[in-house]
């Protein structure tokens, strides 16, 4: 990992067509929630970013969007990429935060420190990028909600211990509560704040 | 995993995207889908918390268009939003693609994007509606943008929006409940016929843009996605596929959707929304689809109406649809066909 900004890494090969693509990806993570998206990744991407988490930030945010990244991901490279491809301006309160990239979600934060919004204005509420281990392979959790019609199995993989815990207590918020993109390599998967989630057992 | 193969959205991968800029079809004065970047952004970022809040107003910045309001700016920066070159789009107005505003933002997006048009609701990934939904059952993976007018159900009974969003805050919905009952009242029955309210995902009371409560019963728990885009009033909202949608109603007077005496004269479906058509001077009137797809699909597969000889096909040429968008004057040849038939 360097800070050198002659490292600076390329966003999309196109980025009217590669923020289009990755966009459609997440409207339909978000749509089908647990369901998992290969997104359309940029030419390259900072360490420790995945390159998923990277099509996230290049295709929702920009000098609009105030974005906060947690200690692990806050690297000069990631600052630069940021600076260069999306201008989101980088912050140290995470409650001022409309995104927030999240390289190490194990030790991240909790939930009820973003921006929930307000009941007036429930969409003015953070949206989490939790950067994990695998969207696979974890703890059995079934998911119900809106955008699923029966129920969903997902098993995402390193996950604060008591992210569901969490989760429940974001849920009951609703319509506030934050909103959770959750990437690995090239993938992506969304829980919107209306999934309920039952763990197994 | 299953969730992905279940899942008939797109894939995905990461193959290079077409490059739009040497697309002959597209106009290349224009960015692509007409928005620039920023717009797009500002708008993908609030359909995605329309999406996480079913049936909330995300309030958004409208664009000038390059076209009044009132003829679906909000729903043509929907679609510019989503959109993009390997999409094929379907744009219907009252349920046929071959009236005025259907035909003019059809072209207005093959210049703007040049992705291939249809009129076969199957075919469609993005579907642009004014007053209908398709009768054709949609699918996972399909985007049905609506236009809307006043996206505010709440509007007639509360006109200050400082009032109306507390409401929806609160979810205090009495009122619309009161209105539906003087209705019943006044006249024995829920009189709303069309932009019938409804409470989608057991949270958010919504109106479904002007279409006729026959449609209400479509939206819910439809596979598709429903994006909704008021450019005037500058809100987007949406319908999460597989989300409740239910029509306020009484226990006594439970919702009901229009039903038709006749059936289509053209296809013979008794069970399609249809259109009343004055045929001739004499007043004599007929029935029709008024999706015209469907009624075009069910002629092909042999249903046939009760209109006969040259009055059925002027009516099949009112509905037949020619997507070039050089809509023909059908009255003059409905009056030449009649005039050979006598």
């Amino acid at each position: 990992m360097t800070d050198n900004p002659n490292d600076l890494k390329p966003g999309f090969a196109d980025p009217i067509a590669g923020s289009q693509d990755a966009f459609r990806g997440l409207l339909a993570a978000m749509s089908y929630p647990g369901s998992i998206h290969r997104v359309h990744l940029p030419e390259g991407h900072p360490a420790p970013l995945s390159a998923a988490t990277a099509a996230v930030l290049l295709t929702l945010t920009d000098g609009e969007t105030p974005l906060w990244l947690d200690e692990q991901a806050d690297q000069g490279a990631v600052r630069a990429y940021v600076a260069f491809h999306s201008g989101a301006p980088v912050v140290d309160d995470l409650a001022t935060a409309r995104f927030a990239a999240i390289a190490a979600p194990r030790t991240m934060p909790a939930l009820d420190r973003f921006a929930p919004g307000d009941p007036a204005y429930p969409d003015r509420s953070a949206t989490l990028i939790l950067q994990i281990e695998d969207l696979e392979g974890g703890e059995t959790v079934t998911l119900t909600g809106p955008g699923i019609e029966t129920t969903r199995t997902v098993a995402p993989k390193g996950l604060p211990a008591d992210f569901w815990a969490q989760w429940d207590r974001n849920r009951m918020l609703f319509p506030c509560g934050v909103d959770v993109i959750l990437t690995t390599g090239d993938s992506l998967m969304a829980l919107p704040r209306t999934v309920h989630a039952e763990q197994e057992g | 995993m299953n969730a992905e193969t279940q899942n008939s959205a797109r894939d995905h991968t990461n193959n290079p995207a077409p490059d739009h800029t040497n697309d002959p079809a597209h106009d290349p004065g224009y960015n692509f889908a007409y928005l620039d970047e920023q717009t797009k952004r500002m708008i993908r970022r609030g359909l995605l918390k329309a999406l996480a809040i079913p049936g909330y107003q995300v309030p958004f910045g409208s664009r000038e268009m390059p076209l009044p309001y009132g003829w679906g700016t909000g729903g043509i920066q929907v679609t510019a939003s989503v959109i993009g070159a390997d999409d094929t789009l379907k744009v219907i107005d009252q349920g046929a693609d071959d009236t005025t505003n259907a035909v003019s933002i059809r072209k207005f997006f093959r210049r703007v994007t040049g992705v291939k048009t249809t009129e076969k609701t199957a075919e469609a990934t993005v579907i642009q509606t004014r007053h209908r939904i398709p009768e054709a059952p949609l699918r996972e993976g399909q985007i049905l943008v609506y236009q809307v007018p006043i996206p505010e159900p709440l509007r007639w009974l509360e006109r200050r929006e400082s009032e109306s969003r507390k409401m929806h805050a609160y979810a205090e919905y009495g009122a619309m409940h009161v209105q539906l009952y003087e209705s019943i009242a006044r006249f024995g029955r829920i009189t709303t016929t069309y932009d019938y309210p409804v409470k989608v995902a057991d949270r958010y009371l919504m109106s479904p843009s002007p279409t006729p409560k026959f449609d209400n019963p479509k939206m819910h728990m439809n596979p598709a996605i429903q994006l909704f885009g008021a450019g005037r009033e500058k809100r987007l909202y949406a319908v999460p596929p597989y989300t409740r949608v239910e029509s306020l109603a009484f226990e006594d007077h439970p919702f009901e959707v229009q039903e038709w005496d006749d059936a289509c004269a053209l296809c013979g479906d008794d069970k399609s929304f249809l259109d009343e058509v004055v045929v001739d001077d004499a007043g004599t009137r007929m029935f029709m689809c008024s999706d015209s797809d469907h009624c075009r699909d069910r002629r092909a597969a042999g249903h046939r109406g009760g209109a006969e000889g040259a009055a059925a096909e002027a009516l099949a040429a009112m509905t037949g649809g020619t997507d070039d968008g050089s809509n023909k004057d059908r009255a003059e040849d409905w009056a030449k066909d009649r005039e050979a038939a006598q």
